[in-house]
């Protein structure tokens, strides 16, 4: 991603270093990444911060062998679909194993790291992967 | 709503076409379809035009004006209409519109990408733009990487092999192979694909479609200009779209294309028609497994058959229904913002069987089918003949 954006990073850091979401107090939906709004309720929704627990399994997996900008380092790398405990899917990255070691229902839980470096500005973007939940 | 009717049709060739500009495809299509359609171009009341990303790929925007300057259409009015791969598609449909309502008697609808003025990688970037770009792009994933996660889970939910994945490509290489504007023309084997390098598991080069350069335009127009300039029009049956999630993540499932399902049950329901019905459809195959998808949202077959419908050729072009007679996305080429029309005017020299060796032998109703990025928008359009 062409993230030259210190602000843009800024807003998104709680999101992104803490997994911090929202959920409706109405219906009990959990949201990440985060929205203001339930879909759902609709003006009888009402919104609050949720901090999640990071613990998930694999929905979806892949092998990207063709990268971004940002990420020539990281080739071969697994991105996947992570079904967080708390309902919603991310997607993310799975780090420190083999593809071989990955299947749909491999239980992972959330890290923080470096997740791309590079572009004109030189920014350092972290966030979060997921490892083996071993 | 007034009927609207298609009176001509331009294409340009698909490819790398290094001597060719934005402004030149654009252009060469529209001027093509104008001389088609027999309109004076004084008749015409406007344009709408589709391109994703002139902006990134060219660095040029108002590409709307650009076009109805060098064509020669001021001062009509030119509006361009973006909605990622599906910018053909909403771009033809807000032409209907202005047809339809009776506000515009005439339009020239046309859709254009210049994609290799840019370098591969930044060429990916710019796709990448049709996902979300904060939750999904920032972190690792590529629009192949999205598609071989649905990929993935199609194949743990329903049994769908890469073989059956691979078999959309040779399908749609042998239909490419027969139409003289394709990109590729060149058959291969379910080998080329399963061999051929890795870009994300399971998807393989041979599994995506490419980078190209191209143009498509058509002339629409009310029933009484048709009648005036065209012996045999064809006419818009249904125009439907829908949306959904952004993101994959969020969506209902990711094996099923949710805007694909409610696009074509309100086409289906305006036209009057049922899938049986449907003698050829130009879907959205961007990667092998969005063929699969598409021809089980649209209702052609039960969800999870459709790997096994493509291997057992109902998709053929004598098949039960003809897939992608253009070469599709895959091997006819992809310039985002013309596949939507591209795939319209397909359908049109089927329909008037002017589609040469890939003509299937009776077509009385066709489809269109264009989705922008893993299905935020889809627009189906169902067309038949005339008066």
């Amino acid at each position: 991603m062409a993230s030259n954006s210190i602000s843009l990073m800024w807003r998104g850091i709680q999101q992104r270093y803490n997994l911090i979401g929202t959920k409706c107090k109405t219906c009990g939906q959990a949201f990440f990444p985060p929205r203001k709004n339930c879909p759902k309720c609709r003006r009888k929704g009402q919104i609050e911060e949720l901090k999640f627990s990071g613990n998930g399994k694999v929905f979806s997996h892949s092998v990207v062998h063709a990268p971004p900008e940002g990420f020539e380092n990281q080739v071969p790398y697994i991105i996947s679909l992570v079904e967080l405990e708390e309902g919603p899917l991310v997607t993310a990255q799975i780090v420190d194993c083999e593809p071989s070691e990955i299947q749909i229902g491999t239980k992972v839980k959330k890290v923080f790291r470096r997740v791309s470096e590079g572009g004109k500005s030189g920014i350092i973007n972290y966030g979060y992967k997921f490892v083996l939940d071993r | 709503m007034k009927e609207v009717y298609i009176i001509g049709t331009g294409i340009t060739k698909f490819g790398e076409l290094w001597d060719k500009s934005f402004r030149d495809l654009a252009v060469d299509a529209g001027i093509q379809a104008i001389a088609d359609s027999k309109v004076d171009v004084s008749e015409i009341d406007g344009v709408f035009g589709g391109t994703m990303s002139s902006g990134r790929f060219i660095g040029q925007e108002h590409a709307a004006a650009l076009i109805a300057d060098y064509a020669g259409i001021t001062p009509k009015p030119a509006i361009r209409c973006e909605a990622a791969c599906a910018s053909g598609g909403v771009a033809f449909r807000a032409g209907y519109f202005a047809v339809a309502s009776g506000a515009m008697d005439t339009a020239v609808v046309g859709g254009v990408e210049k994609m290799t003025d840019v370098f591969t990688e930044q060429a990916a970037v710019t796709l990448g733009g049709a996902g979300d770009q904060e939750w999904e792009v920032f972190n690792g994933a590529t629009f192949p990487a999205l598609y071989a996660l649905i990929a993935r889970r199609h194949m743990k939910e329903f049994g769908t092999t890469e073989e059956q994945l691979a078999q959309v490509a040779v399908k749609n290489h042998l239909n490419g192979s027969m139409n003289p504007i394709a990109q590729y023309q060149m058959p291969i084997t379910i080998e080329t694909v399963m061999n051929s390098s890795p870009v994300a598991d399971p998807l393989k080069l041979f599994d995506c479609s490419p980078i190209t350069d191209g143009a498509a335009a058509v002339v629409i127009a009310s029933k009484e200009v048709a009648k005036e300039h065209c012996e045999k029009p064809i006419k818009v049956l249904a125009s439907a779209q829908a949306s959904d999630t952004l993101a994959l993540h969020d969506r209902r499932k990711i094996t099923t294309l949710d805007a694909t399902r409610f696009a074509a049950k309100d086409a289906f329901k305006q036209a009057d028609t049922t899938p049986s019905k449907i003698d050829i459809a130009e879907v959205h195959d961007c990667f092998t497994i969005a063929e699969i998808c598409a021809i089980e949202d649209l209702g052609f077959f039960e969800k999870g058959k459709g790997g096994k419908a493509t291997e057992d050729g109902l998709t053929a072009l004598e098949g039960q229904l003809a897939v992608n007679t253009s070469g599709g996305l895959k091997a006819c080429g992809h310039p985002v913002g013309a596949t939507g029309i591209k795939q319209i005017v397909e359908a049109v020299k089927q329909l008037n069987q002017e589609a040469g060796k890939r003509n299937r032998k009776n077509v009385d109703l066709a489809l269109t089918h264009n989705v922008g990025g893993t299905g935020a928008t889809a627009v189906v359009h169902i067309l038949g003949r005339g008066y």
